[in-house]
């Protein structure tokens, strides 16, 4: 039967069949031009209001809302018109952001722990929507939003103890280095399957929705996670139930060494998944702390007025490595991360607020030495409790803790064995005081 | 009994060109290998084309297969699984890498409702002949989403096979076979032991597989046939049963400890090589069994179970089986709950107590 759909006579005019499979532009020893990445004018997007149906400006799933101009000037509809000394504030985290990350990758390099990831290029995306939410927001975040528990404020040397996996660890050693749990700021704990934190954010908010709660929900993946059945099903739930959260998708292009293709990003745009599900989609230069801020105060309205989610894609570029564990060098063009038109986040801040006299390169050079020794100092603290590479530092027993709220009898006997064990192995560790 | 091993333990006299090869590369050629005898051989999974893998088991393969047959995919295991399933029903003869065992979960719909179910709901008319590759194991500071060993999941479900390797020998010539099977395979590889046999001692340096017999390795084609284990060290005093890395550890420990153990490498958990089990237990009348996955339910409980209902009246004390802890992965604390010569060695003290 299939035969028949195909007229005999159009047959010999068919070419056979091929597989498409996605290509990047350049790899290592290209040269790289990214002129054909279209990149539309600051201050050119249109700015619907909050309340505004999500098929009425579906436009701006494929635009890109951009503040910042080339001079530094904040220019359009989406500029948050934020006063100087929170652009200062911004500015000052997004620093601390890439100086920690400097201080945590070189600690790694060094032994004194097994794992890092940098999130340099990206501060934007976490810090501009840490200042734009309210601290009472729930953060359902990926590993490399560090930018959030900076930027509100949470303890350095608290993140390093995790990073270390020292007697002051939070979380007693059990997790993989920097993936944080930090409740007391709003951000849940992160996990190591990606994109499993999607659905789980919908279900934070239609909670908070059905208890009548003022909070909302915010989440993040990246580009490669979006492939993820759970985006999907998050996706899904957050159109039917109007669930008050934010969908962030950071696209920085690669998922480590898969360029954003292998996601779908040569036929459509990330921000594009919304209009499926029809619910709000905007593409934000992820560049840009003002838009980002704009992008996530505009979403945060609508979340908090029941016009439901929204979806951020939020156009970046992964400036460095995926994780202490990988060599970019080895799939993708030396050249990509200078040649990225959106530039870096901070030095695009840094000159809008010297174009508007609140700043200056000696302030700037000064802060930078400042945050440097701020770092030091936090890891020189943390490291009173011990780092990972000199030996275990939990208490034995711990690791029986938080399987269940209750140890059940089979538990027990094997904690009991575990004991039992490091005597016979004549090297006793330390045991919970 | 069946006619275990010894042929297959080692290369061929027959001068088959062999060189050294570490796991990783003997994985490598086992696929390149099976992609240029068979066009119906594709290799599929996150990282896996340009860059050959994040452990760099597929490299060089796209260069030289091209494209269409190597290619990297969306991160979603999930979608992997299914669309190798659909492949394996045109006819293609897929090879899925999953990047971490941990990661498979997302996948297991296609696996226990689709894969391993196909042949049997179709009558035979459809089939996935499918050989899903995954790193595996802890030992790695990998916390708890990169040190899993989630193999008893899979011999728990009807219509799959589950093959770990435990050197690079072995894991050439298994993972060619399971290429060759026609029915899903899961394939773990003790990701430990990719560059050398570790022996548990986890504060000493480890050995290379350049160091090892079993790091010489054919480089064309021969396989090890699924379902037949390998005794790595005969012994009258009691058996050890054992797979992937713990082979290693297993086998240090009874040397160590001056023990005539018989340490049989399962290779295969399922169709799992009884025959060769019963015998040896039944010449020994002692079982312990180790595996670094969590006790419960774990794939040592059937071990168990079976070896029990087999040799219940040769046995000359209880079974002892040593295991990972019924805790998840822990990052810093790996090393107290791995299953180190210190649990095996107590276990080896209960077992032999009254000999
Ligand atoms: C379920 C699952 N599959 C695979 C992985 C392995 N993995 C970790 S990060 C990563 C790439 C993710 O890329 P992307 O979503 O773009 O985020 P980015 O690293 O760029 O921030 C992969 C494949 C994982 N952690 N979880
Ligand atoms: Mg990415």
């Amino acid at each position: 039967m299939a035969t028949d759909r195909v007229p005999d006579h159009l047959k010999p005019n068919l070419a056979p069949l091929s597989l498409y499979v996605p290509e990047p532009k350049f790899r290592p020893g290209d040269a790289v031009d990214f002129t054909q990445v279209p990149i539309p004018p600051a201050g050119k997007a249109r700015r619907p209001d909050p309340a505004d149906a999500a098929d009425t400006f579906i436009d701006l799933a494929f635009d890109l809302v951009r503040v910042l101009d080339d001079e530094g000037q904040a220019v359009g509809p989406w500029n948050p018109r934020l006063s100087p000394d929170t652009l200062r504030a911004m500015l000052r985290s997004m620093a601390l952001v890439r100086a920690f990350d400097e201080r945590m990758f070189r600690a790694q390099r060094q032994g004194k722990t097994s794992f890092y990831m940098k999130c340099t290029g990206e501060e934007a995306v976490s810090v501009a929507a840490a200042h734009a939410l309210d601290y009472e927001d729930m953060c359902f975040p990926s590993y490399r939003q560090q930018g959030l528990l900076i930027a509100r404020g949470w303890s350095m040397v608290d993140m390093m103890n995790q990073i270390y996996s020292n007697t002051a660890d939070r979380l007693q050693g059990k997790q993989l280095p920097i993936m944080y749990s930090v409740k007391e700021a709003g951000f849940f704990s992160i996990s190591g399957n990606l994109t499993t934190q999607y659905p789980q954010a919908v279900g934070w908010a239609m909670a908070s929705a059905a208890k009548g709660d003022t909070r909302i929900a915010a989440t993040w993946c990246g580009d490669g996670s979006t492939a993820e059945g759970d985006f999907h099903s998050a996706c899904t739930f957050a159109s039917v139930y109007r669930a008050p959260v934010i969908f962030n998708v950071v696209n920085n292009q690669w998922a480590i060494s898969s360029f954003s293709g292998f996601a779908g990003a040569e036929s459509t745009t990330f921000a594009a998944r919304a209009v499926g599900y029809g619910i709000a989609g905007l593409r934000v230069d992820g560049n840009d702390a003002l838009a980002v801020y704009a992008a996530t105060l505009w979403a945060a309205e609508r979340a908090r007025t029941n016009q439901g989610p929204t979806l951020i894609e939020h156009f970046t570029y992964r400036a460095e490595g995926h994780s202490t564990s990988d060599d970019p060098g080895q799939y993708r063009s030396a050249g990509e991360p200078t040649a990225w038109p959106l530039g870096d986040p901070i030095k695009r801040l840094k000159d809008h607020l010297i174009a508007l006299g609140e700043w200056d390169e000696e302030r700037h050079a000064a802060q930078d030495k400042e945050l440097a020794e701020q770092v030091k100092a936090a890891q020189k603290q943390a490291e009173t409790n011990g780092v990972l590479g000199h030996g275990l530092h939990q208490p034995l027993d711990t690791l029986f803790d938080g399987v269940f709220e209750e140890m059940p009898w089979h538990l027990r006997e094997q904690q009991a064995q575990m004991i039992a064990e490091e005597t016979a192995s004549g090297r006793p560790w330390a045991r919970k005081a | 009994m069946s006619e275990t091993t010894e042929s297959s333990v080692m290369p061929a006299a027959d001068a088959e060109p062999s060189t050294r090869m570490n796991m990783i590369q003997a994985i490598n050629s086992a696929m390149d290998v099976m992609m240029g005898r068979d066009p119906d051989v594709i290799v599929m999974g996150e990282d896996v084309g340009y860059f050959g893998g994040v452990f760099r088991a597929t490299a060089g393969l796209q260069s030289k297969y091209g494209k269409t047959r190597v290619f990297d995919t969306p991160i979603s295991e999930c979608g992997i699984i299914g669309v190798a399933v659909g492949m394996g029903a045109y006819g293609l003869r897929p090879v899925p890498e999953i990047q971490f065992a941990d990661y498979i979960y997302p996948a297991l719909d296609q696996l226990v409702s689709e894969a391993a179910r196909l042949r049997y709901r179709s009558a035979g008319e459809f089939t996935a002949p499918i050989t899903v590759r995954s790193p595996f194991g802890g030992g790695i500071f990998g916390g708890q989403t990169h040190s899993q060993s989630p193999e008893g999941i899979f011999t728990h479900i009807s219509g799959v096979k589950t093959v770990i390797p435990s050197t690079p020998y072995d894991a050439k010539g298994l993972l060619i076979a399971a290429i060759e099977d026609n029915d899903p395979t899961i394939f773990f590889e003790p990701k430990r032991i990719y560059n050398g046999p570790f022996d548990g001692h986890w504060d000493k340096p480890t050995q290379n597989w350049s160091q090892h017999p079993a790091g010489e390795v054919p480089t064309g084609y021969y396989k090890i046939e699924l379902g037949k284990a390998k005794v790595v060290r005969p012994g009258e005093a009691l058996t050890v049963l054992v797979y992937g890395t713990m082979v290693h550890v297993a086998l240090a420990v009874m040397e160590e400890a001056g023990v005539d153990a018989e340490v049989i490498d399962l290779r295969t958990l399922v169709p799992l090589d009884i025959e060769t089990i019963e015998a040896s237990v039944k010449k020994t009348g002692r079982c312990m069994i180790v595996h670094e996955a969590t006790r419960t339910s774990g794939f040592g409980a059937e071990l168990s179970a079976l070896v029990q209902e087999r040799c219940f009246y040769h046995l000359e004390a209880p079974i002892e089986r040593v295991t990972g802890f019924d805790t998840p992965y822990p990052h810093s604390l790996e090393w107290a709950y791995f299953p180190g010569p210190v649990r095996i060695g107590e276990a080896l003290k209960k077992i032999m107590k009254d000999a």
